[in-house]
């Protein structure tokens, strides 16, 4: 393959060449990915702001301490850093694809582009199952009219702020009503049924009697902000993965169908890949501000 | 296998794609250390959650935030050949992101001032949660 090394002192703005050697595709891709980078930015610095704001954010290490199929293990910092494996490998596997098309190698091309695929749906199904861990977990915290409920974490609300103290933990069970002090009885024995029928035959002291003596642990409400920042941020980078998987499933297509043979290169592979590598450059700094520190 | 790629008119000067994917599997250990080291350092805030300093804390999350610029850096300049383009090129894709160094110090400083604002009444009272750190300091 013959190369022409740049002379230096190359005038590029004379005119006659593009003074970028590149063409205009790939120019506006990086352009959109600059102004993409201040978008995902200034939702980070916002969240930074109000985390900032406050004096007690929620502690990553509680929040995100779950493992698919681990049960109630304690095991912080472990799912997040699968995905972030499987984003780092996939980016691999997309700059090998690029450089299967340097050397025309259609079969190269589309190996690698499967792979990155598979590996941009499996990151998506760990968000999907990550997200609906957080929906639908059932925590006990108090709520803003003195009472405690059972909640899981949504943009309106979450468990995530300090421990209660023993005290408050009895005022705020007195104050609660017959309805709730059964919803947190059965999160104890994790809502069986017949369980939870006879849990409402029990009167509000015993309901309190049996709750305090089984040493449940409850915390205050968290920062409202911290389910909006984390669904919104997290939700906009999933949306570029997805969107990814969607355009590397089309240039897979492409590939196949022989389009980059017929035009003697396959720049569009490299414009779809600095995209995928986007994605996985915005989730190294999703994963610090979000689940590192 | 390897026939020669024909380029669009813009490209004056072909770029060297001869080279092989050593440099590839390079970048690749070297952003898994980088994140395993991350990992390490997150790991050691929560197991001695409580027990450390301010400063060895925020220190330890600067390191964090460092380490995740260098792992930045090679995913641009590696994965998405950014060190191979022309410098016109790289100049006009970097330039404009030195604003967020401004956008980050900015609004960081004004997140840290509501906080101060909240905890003494808008200044009207001493800050609580000083107060609260120098009562543990003398008790040591």
């Amino acid at each position: 393959m013959s190369t022409t090394a740049i002379p230096s002192g190359t005038k590029w703005w004379s005119g006659g060449k593009s003074p970028f050697n590149v063409n205009y595709g790939k120019v506006m891709m990086w352009y959109f990915l600059m102004s993409d980078a201040f978008t995902f930015g200034a939702f980070l610095i916002s969240y930074g702001t109000i985390r900032f704001s406050v004096n007690n954010w929620a502690d990553p290490n509680h929040v995100f301490n779950s493992f698919p199929f681990a049960g109630h293990a304690n095991l912080p910092l472990a799912f997040v850093s699968l995905m972030t494996f499987i984003l780092i490998f996939s980016s691999v596997t997309m700059v090998l694809a690029v450089h299967e098309g340097h050397h025309m190698n259609r079969k190269g091309v589309e190996k690698y582009m499967i792979m990155t695929i598979i590996g941009g749906a499996a990151f998506l199904g760990c968000q999907a199952w990550e997200w609906t861990h957080l929906l639908t977990g059932e925590h006990v915290a108090l709520l803003t009219d003195g009472t405690l409920g059972v909640i899981p974490t949504t943009v309106k609300m979450n468990p995530w702020g300090a421990d209660l103290s023993s005290v408050e933990m009895m005022n705020a069970l007195q104050k609660s009503t017959h309805e709730q002090l059964v919803a947190i009885a059965s999160t104890m024995h994790h809502g069986a049924a017949e369980v939870h029928h006879n849990l409402k035959a029990l009167t509000n002291q015993e309901l309190i009697s049996q709750i305090s003596a089984s040493g449940l642990h409850a915390t205050h409400s968290g920062p409202i902000a911290f389910g909006g920042y984390f669904f919104g941020i997290t939700g906009f980078h999933g949306f570029h993965v997805f969107s990814g998987v969607i355009i590397n499933i089309v240039m897979y297509l492409k590939t196949k169908l022989g389009h980059f043979d017929k035009r003697g290169h396959y720049e569009m592979i490299e414009k779809a890949g600095l995209y995928w590598h986007f994605v996985d450059l915005v989730w190294v700094f999703v994963f610090l501000c979000f689940y590192l520190v | 296998m390897s026939l020669a790629q024909t380029n669009p008119p813009e490209v004056t000067f072909q770029p060297d794609h001869s080279g092989g994917t050593g440099k590839i599997w390079k970048i690749f250990w070297v952003l898994s250390v980088l994140t395993i080291i991350e990992l390490a350092l997150g790991y050691f805030l929560y197991a001695k959650h409580g027990e450390l300093g301010y400063a060895t804390v925020l220190s330890t999350k600067c390191v964090i935030a460092i380490l995740t610029l260098a792992k930045a850096y090679y995913i641009v300049s590696v994965f998405m050949h950014l060190g191979d383009e022309v410098r016109n090129l790289i100049m006009t894709i970097v330039v404009p992101l030195v604003l967020f160094v401004w956008f980050i110090i900015a609004f960081l400083a004004d997140g840290n001032s509501w906080k101060n604002l909240r905890n003494t009444n808008a200044g009207s009272k001493p800050n609580q949660m000083e107060q609260v750190q120098e009562h543990h300091s003398t008790e040591k």
